[in-house]
């Protein structure tokens, strides 16, 4: 009799185990489930009025002109790339000078220091980077080199440092993740810290570092706040540096609080264009580090 | 050109390296000190507990401080449960394959997505089509989702680097699977987790694109999870952007700074307490 409900006992625990299991594996799915949801919503909202004035004219128009229905993202389009390259041009160097100091140049005291610092950078809200650029950088730019301040520079810069934390721990991460072997081995083969760093950890480390960069542009491509406020927001293709100049996120921020109907739905539809820029950014970034962790 | 000696090139490297370290370094802390200068002397007691007047020109932050506290805990108290539940799954449940494979890229991508793109989709979904309008409930589930990836990896690594000779002891002892999780792994992995929400906490503070367009930014005082707000961030924007009042613009800009400090601080005890623990 007591074996009998000792019995039961378990086969409840067993069953309360494969219900918690399925309820997991439900809630496994949310992060994807979400991601289905906005790809839905966006490009449910944002195709049709694509397909409706053509792809052609929505893609390589160079006029923006919402209320006579004139809708080419051609100049966002450009904008983002030369602000996205201007940041990786600043974001770059700086961001993997320190992922080598870190890793290979100091020692385990300072990097103490240093890391929470990196990490609070990751910390700080756009618009605060946003305010510093208005505050300080524009008005530097409008002295020394002439014209609005609001400019491809400014914004290159700003962004430049917003996207060092992501090219920092992820390029720290890959340089730690090169077996100390190698390392040891260079060192014993007489060569220098700096040629080990150039001849043998960059090397292997290299598809990491790649992907943080890519990972990096990504976060450049993306950011808001901060572009809006020092970018300078005129909807055509800057001529120079210091030309004002109007980002995708920019185009969408800047009018949605009034847009409706079809200038709605441009919206979301250059919405819909910095959505697949960014999945595919994504994907060649989760494809470098991936074939990094099966060659070891 | 004559090529520098290996000797040479290394102190060359090694300082024009460090350069570039420092100047980083000091670009940071000229930003806080900027605005902790600026700001520390408008804060008082009176700014962080009175409510704005004036569109924002005179009187505190007080009801935007709340907004910030809504939004936040909403956002966590939604993002929390799942991103733990995925990551125990992925780290208990399963062993590799395609659908863990899945699940994680899902993370990745959404942890990739611009916040402008959340604030697109949490306005068609939560403000218009399910009618939330702008509020609090809109703003939280969209910040939630955006939480979702930082929760699910930072909770990943924590389950993980909890020693594997606990869950086989627990075995052997007759537990079940969900006994081991709950008892075991979860509690060793606590302090893990939670540097994760509250690294998250500090994530959803600064975040203004998202907001903007789901939370709206009505200044009063919000009553319900159904009113509109305006949390200390996009105060800040609209108070720097239009011009309406700079010395309150810093003022809110060194709270921000502060309670991101802070969190920061506290994560890295946390952390330091975890690690120590399991090295």
């Amino acid at each position: 009799m007591a074996m009998k409900t000792k019995k039961r006992g378990k086969n409840r625990l067993e069953r309360n185990d494969r219900l918690v299991r399925l309820a997991l594996l439900v809630i496994a799915f949310s992060a994807v489930s979400v991601l289905l949801v906005i790809t839905v919503f966006i490009v449910q909202q944002g195709t049709p009025i694509m397909f409706k004035y053509g792809l052609k004219s929505f893609l390589a128009g160079g006029n923006w002109y919402p209320s006579e229905k004139v809708f080419g993202l051609w100049p966002m389009i450009v904008g983002s790339l030369f602000v996205t390259a201007g940041a990786l041009v600043i974001g770059v160097p700086f961001g993997l000078a320190c992922a080598i100091v870190l890793t290979e140049f100091s020692s385990k005291n300072v990097r103490r220091v240093i890391k929470p610092i990196v990490e609070l950078l990751a910390g700080i809200p756009s618009v605060v980077y946003g305010f510093m650029g208005v505050i300080i950088l524009v008005p530097f730019i409008r002295q020394t080199f002439g014209g609005p301040g609001l400019s491809v520079l400014a914004a290159s810069i700003v962004l430049g440092i917003m996207i060092l934390p992501t090219i920092i721990s992820i390029s720290v991460d890959s340089l730690q993740a090169v077996p100390p072997s190698y390392r040891e081995g260079s060192i014993a083969l007489g060569a220098t810290r700096w040629q080990t760093v150039k001849m043998v950890l960059f090397p292997a480390a290299r598809s990491g570092i790649i992907a943080s960069i890519i990972l990096g542009m990504g976060r450049a491509i993306g950011e808001t706040m901060a572009t809006i406020m020092i970018a300078g927001n005129a909807a055509e293709i800057p001529r120079s540096l210091l030309a004002p100049v109007r980002t995708l996120t920019s185009n969408i921020a800047l009018e949605m609080s009034y847009a409706t109907g079809e200038h709605r739905e441009a919206l979301f539809a250059t919405g819909v264009i910095l959505f697949i820029i960014i999945m595919v950014l994504n994907t060649v970034a989760n494809a470098t580090s991936s074939r990094r962790r099966r060659q070891p | 050109m004559k090529r520098l000696g290996p000797r040479v090139e290394q102190k060359v490297a090694q300082a024009g390296l460090w350069t570039m370290t420092l100047v980083t370094v000091g670009v940071l802390l000229f930003i806080i000190f900027f605005i902790l200068r600026r700001g520390l002397p408008v804060l008082s007691l009176e700014f962080l507990t009175a409510n704005p007047a004036d569109m924002g020109k005179s009187g505190g932050i007080f009801s935007t401080i709340v907004g910030t506290v809504a939004l936040s805990f909403l956002a966590i108290l939604i993002a929390a449960p799942l991103g733990v539940g995925t990551a125990i799954y992925l780290t208990e449940y399963t062993w590799g394959g395609p659908l863990t494979r899945v699940i994680r890229f899902g993370a990745e991508c959404l942890a990739g997505i611009p916040s402008i793109i959340f604030g697109l989709f949490g306005f068609i979904l939560f403000v218009t089509k399910l009618k939330f309008g702008w509020s609090i409930l809109s703003g939280g589930l969209t910040m939630a989702f955006m939480l979702l990836p930082t929760i699910i990896r930072t909770s990943e690594e924590a389950i993980k680097s909890v020693p594997p000779a606990y869950r086989t002891v627990s075995f052997s002892l007759g537990s079940t699977k969900w006994q081991t999780v709950t008892r075991v792994v979860l509690p060793s992995a606590l302090p893990g987790i939670v540097t994760g929400i509250v690294l998250s906490v500090g994530r959803s503070i600064g975040e203004t694109a998202a907001t903007i367009f789901t939370a709206g930014s009505a200044l009063r005082m919000p009553t319900s999870i159904f009113s509109s707000t305006r949390p200390m961030s996009v105060h800040f924007y609209i108070l720097a952007r239009e011009g309406i009042s700079m010395s309150n613009a810093y003022g809110t800009a060194a709270v921000l700074i502060i309670a991101i400090l802070g969190i920061n601080i506290l994560t890295y005890y946390l952390m330091n307490r975890f690690i120590r623990k399991y090295s």
